[in-house]
């Protein structure tokens, strides 16, 4: 009985990406460019500045700047993916556009709405980050085979970083706090381990960096990208979870009191 | 607004001036319909101003820190300076001009089409004495406004953090907001032209970043693949990082600050011609 009603949980879900999918396909130009930007990045930073780096300290021995940077720009990737979905579409959506009143009329409830939101979001920072590693690997930026274990990893950035998108965002009040949302994202953007390494921060700001979320994510897929896995990164992975989890907890309630009052 | 030409005394060169403005045909009565418009849009950011100082200064000095200060920490152990100056130096400038497109592109795309489609604010203001090309000339007053405030902020923060050697740094400030003007000015008549915002995000990624991010900003663009650096010095990015870093550094000639200024300016005058057509033509009716 309980496997039944799990199944028709999923098709519900699935109805609430299949919604998402057939609207983005008429917006498709603003879907495709969103896979632009960790490129451009891998290629102004990673490759440009890269030059002027020189070498950085690996795993296994020196490894070049833009083998550094390219896993870090993987790991944003994945959050950029879903960060749009779940904070300014997901506000536009309960506010404006009454997209979940009109679901809310049909056999979906509330855990369906967000639940296939945040899969929707997920979805796409999955496709987001595949197309960027696969562009990593034919450009011979994937020394090691445990590189096939990023896209499931970008999967885990995508739910932590899409759950807490979606739970932030039921606490905005107008579009104007949505500047708080660029204000977190690029910080996270530049200080994750991105661009430079730990070691570059004095000790305490090290220890505050190594607690932000994108960081976990960066670890994961530096570690594996390079061929370094360890028991350790189970507790970034442990992270990620958690984040998203609970951020979606928090958004399936402050929803469902906005709108079943 | 056919109607109020009718009104105007014929022959009179001064048709769309308010009634009492007419009576004083001196210079700033002529500007003062425009500077109405930069009064609306400076009382509705001034509701707002701390959330929008905070993006526009804040952002630019996150870039510096992380840029400049944790990977210019790589760079100059590495090999020591780029173009003769520490990375901080170098890319200071980068970031300045490069935020003045940003912020210039946040303020023609989505605002524009707000004040002619969607909130119809543009509308509001033509339906007055003033005539569509002031409001297109008070809009991009105002942001130029803005952009010489950024600038002077991220100048004084930036010279605090030792990434200005020289005096003539104080001249990175018109500089930037000249750089911000050339994108602000065609970007506004084409967002204005536009029937949906469908084109914007787009035009963010496929223009505004990759010239944020390959126009001398980062690293020097003789570092690009060769069939790349010419397209990267005809952009206007690259002239006013080129006029901002020779201020801050103090190490432009003359000829080449001419240069850059007059190519900015020869596209602040174009992208003015598109945008007074455009809002003339969007406005009245």
């Amino acid at each position: 009985m309980s496997t039944v009603v799990a199944l028709v949980g999923t098709r519900r879900i699935g109805r609430v990406v299949e919604r998402n999918a057939r609207a983005y396909l008429r917006m498709w130009p603003a879907f495709v460019s969103g896979f632009a930007e960790p490129f451009f990045y891998l290629f102004s930073i990673g490759i440009g500045v890269g030059a002027l780096v020189g070498q950085l300290p690996g795993p296994h021995g020196p490894v070049d700047y833009d083998q550094f940077v390219a896993p870090a720009m993987l790991a944003t990737a994945a959050m950029n993916g879903c960060v749009f979905d779940t904070t300014f579409n997901f506000f536009f959506k309960y506010k404006y556009a009454k997209t979940y009143d009109g679901m809310l009329a049909t056999p979906l409830g509330i855990d369906d709405i967000v639940r296939g939101e945040l899969t929707w979001a997920l979805l796409r920072g999955i496709v987001h980050s595949g197309v960027f590693l696969v562009t990593m690997w034919a450009m011979g930026l994937t020394p090691s085979a445990w590189a096939v274990l990023a896209l499931p990893a970008a999967g885990l950035i995508g739910f932590g970083f899409s759950g807490a998108g979606l739970g932030l965002t039921t606490f905005m009040r107008s579009w104007l706090d949505f500047d708080y949302v660029q204000l977190a994202i690029v910080p996270l953007f530049l200080f994750s381990a991105t661009f430079f390494p730990l070691s570059q921060y004095p000790d305490a700001l090290g220890w505050v960096v190594r607690l932000t979320p994108l960081y976990q994510g960066v670890a994961i897929e530096r570690a594996l990208v390079l061929g370094d896995p360890s028991p350790g990164l189970l507790v970034h992975a442990a992270y990620l979870v958690a984040m998203g989890w609970f951020g979606l907890r928090v958004a399936g309630h402050r929803l469902g009191r906005m709108l079943q009052p | 607004m056919s109607e109020r030409r009718a009104a105007a005394p014929p022959g009179g060169p001064i048709l769309d001036l308010p009634v009492a403005a007419r009576a004083a045909p001196a210079g700033l009565a002529r500007a003062a319909p425009l500077l109405r418009v930069a009064e609306r849009e400076a009382r509705v950011w001034a509701r707002f101003w701390h959330t929008a100082l905070l993006t526009g200064v804040l952002m630019p000095l996150l870039f510096l820190g992380a840029m400049g200060v944790g990977l210019g920490g790589l760079v100059d152990e590495n090999q020591g300076t780029v173009e003769g100056v520490s990375y901080l130096v170098f890319v200071a400038p980068g970031i300045l001009a490069a935020t003045a497109l940003q912020a210039a592109s946040g303020n023609s795309l989505w605002p524009v089409m707000a004040g002619i489609k969607w909130v119809r604010s543009f509308h509001a203001a033509a339906a007055t004495p003033v005539s569509p090309g002031q409001v297109y000339g008070g809009y991009l007053a105002w942001i130029a406004t803005r952009q010489v405030l950024n600038a002077t902020l991220f100048v004084t923060i930036a010279a605090l953090l030792g990434a200005v050697p020289s005096a003539w740094g104080v001249l990175a400030i018109p500089a930037a907001a000249l750089g911000g003007l050339a994108f602000a000015a065609p970007l506004t008549a084409y967002s204005a032209g536009r029937d949906s915002d469908l084109s914007f995000p787009v035009i963010m990624r496929i223009a505004v970043m990759p010239m944020f991010l390959f126009s001398g900003t980062f690293f020097p663009v003789d570092r690009l693949p060769d069939w790349l650096e010419p397209l990267a010095r005809l952009t206007p990015l690259w002239h006013a990082v080129e006029l901002c870093r020779g201020a801050t550094t103090g190490s432009l000639s003359p000829t080449a600050a001419a240069g850059h200024t007059a190519y900015l300016a020869a596209v602040v005058a174009l992208g003015c011609w598109w945008g007074v057509r455009t809002f003339r033509s969007k406005l009245a009716a």
